[in-house]
């Protein structure tokens, strides 16, 4: 059965709001756990549109990537002074 | 005079190798001058304080830079590495030292417009300093500030027709030998089957959504002039079907001194005269060939493609008529377990551009799959196939199970039946063995 984007949006949301106190960053196989039903390119597509929403950011250490809510972590306050 | 003293890295200058502390200062005082007049926009002493801080870190044994961070273009996950100092006042000029990846053309041909608007972008937007190539290939500059992000990005996709390459959990820069292009030994058409699954893979590229790191690299031959068997997660190595073919009076011109041998190469030095049975035939790794009576001979079915009789006497003997390409998984550096070599999962494809390449892009869209859902974070492909086997790679690529399939040749640690794969199973009638087998 095909994800219902805007539900999942939401569940993903709310799992990082959840964690936000002890993590910052998710692996993106922390997401396809949520959806053990759908394929892992149906999660990406939602996560791609959070990330467009502006609502996740990506975050590199260059060899691996994380997502991240917005704002959330140590680093967002330096990176975004320019 | 210099910004900062670095005694140490002065040192560095003094040995026999080109040194990038040179290169480094020599940017600098460029920058100084300033004779194009450009109005920088990162510290017009930028280099001068990444040698600073790199003097600090050779004198303190540690490293002064805080690495990875959330930037990025906009609605890209990779290509873009964050790097800060942790020591902004002490080095203002490389508080922020970000690296940009950058898409370099398959089989690394440049026009020198390009290369002139490149190094004008950075002397403008960056630090000047560039790495040609980084060790997957593509272009890095290094070191800018946040700001200056999306103007690059903006004049890179907009005016110079490029994008940016890879990095981080996503498919990085994929890298092609020349191929085609200039040489006579390709077997398949390496830039474009790069080009191709660079454009069809545009998602996995920018959009992070694997385990790790994942690199394509396309050699057209055995050569391996990209190092694709040693240095990607998917290598894809050209190779043929049949005979070497053999032109015998071009063996003999090789004989007589007429060619010289290796197309020349080499030829710093008196070898002393050709020895066919010294340089070839006693070479073969395979000892397939054979030379009596003025004829060559090779017993193709034992040859294992090293290219070393093809690339001694090009003008003698070539590569066979069919040709396609082989698919080797999980080479990787020593990070984890130690270093691995690919291993041959597909002894031979055809590298078919009618069908735009749907045979090659299966198997790849197969192996994804079952990494992306077996592997562990961090995990490249060579580990997930060391921790789970081999057999399940093949499954999951959909190819059977094949006696090539070596970790090298004459050695075939990985292949294990299942119960359901032969005749009957695991079960069968004792007093049946025991009428033929005594115990």
């Amino acid at each position: 059965m095909p994800l219902d984007v805007e539900a999942a949006k939401a569940e993903i949301l709310q799992f990082c709001e959840s964690k936000s106190k002890s993590k910052s960053k998710f692996y993106f196989n922390d997401f396809t756990k949520l959806f053990p039903d759908a394929k892992s390119r149906e999660v990406k597509k939602v996560l791609t549109a959070l990330v467009n929403e502006e609502k996740l950011v990506f975050w590199s250490s260059g060899s691996t990537t994380m997502y991240g809510m917005a704002g959330a972590g140590k680093q967002a306050a330096a990176e975004g002074e320019g | 005079m210099a910004k900062h003293k670095t005694p140490l890295l002065d040192q560095l200058e003094s040995g026999p190798w080109p040194s990038f502390v040179s290169d480094i200062k020599q940017e600098a005082e460029a920058r100084a001058k300033n004779e194009k007049g450009l109005d920088y926009q990162i510290p017009v002493d930028c280099p001068e304080d990444l040698l600073g801080v790199l003097e600090l870190s050779f004198t303190d044994g540690e490293t002064h830079w805080k690495h990875g961070g959330i930037v990025g273009v906009f609605g890209y996950g990779g290509g873009v590495i964050g790097r800060y100092c942790d020591q902004p006042e002490m080095f203002p000029g490389v508080a922020h030292f970000h690296t940009v990846r950058v898409a370099q053309p398959a089989g690394k041909f440049y026009t020198t417009k390009f290369l002139r608007e490149l190094c004008d972008l950075w002397d403008l937007r960056g630090s000047g300093l560039t790495n040609m190539h980084g060790s997957t290939g593509d272009i890095v500059l290094l070191g800018t500030q946040t700001p200056q992000l999306e103007e690059i990005f903006f004049e890179l996709t907009h005016n110079m027709n490029n994008d940016l390459g890879g990095s981080g959990s996503n498919l990085r820069t994929p890298a092609a030998c020349m191929g085609m292009s200039r040489c006579e030994y390709a077997c398949y058409d390496s830039q474009e089957l790069c080009y191709n699954l660079t454009m069809e893979y545009q998602d996995e590229l920018h959009r992070p959504a694997f385990p790790y790191k994942f690199k394509f690299k396309f050699d057209a031959c055995a050569n391996g002039c990209v190092a694709a068997l040693a240095r990607s997660d998917m290598a894809f190595v050209g190779t043929w079907k049949g005979d070497i073919r053999i032109d015998q009076g071009a063996v003999a011109a090789y004989v007589g001194g007429e060619f010289a041998p290796n197309a020349g190469a080499h030829s710093g030095r008196d070898w002393g005269k050709f020895d066919i049975v010294k340089e070839v035939v006693e070479l073969c790794p395979s000892k397939c060939i054979s030379y009596e009576g003025g004829k060559l001979a090779i017993n193709n079915k034992e040859c294992v493609r090293c290219m070393h009789c093809i690339n001694t006497m090009p003008r003698a003997l070539r590569i066979g008529e069919e040709t396609g390409t082989s698919i080797l998984c999980g080479a990787k550096a020593p990070i984890l377990d130690g270093p691995q070599m690919g291993s041959l999962l597909v002894p031979f494809v055809e590298v078919n551009k009618d069908d735009d390449y749907q045979a090659i892009k299966d198997i790849i869209e197969g192996v994804w799959d079952w990494w992306m859902e077996e592997g562990k974070n961090r995990e490249r492909l060579g580990e997930t196939m060391k921790r789970l086997g081999f057999a399940a790679l093949a499954e999951a690529a959909g190819v059977p199970v094949d006696v090539r399939m070596v970790q090298e040749p004459r050695h075939n640690p990985y292949i294990f039946w299942k119960a359901d794969e032969v005749e009957g199973g695991w079960d069968r009638d004792i007093n049946e063995y025991r009428e033929r087998h005594l115990r």
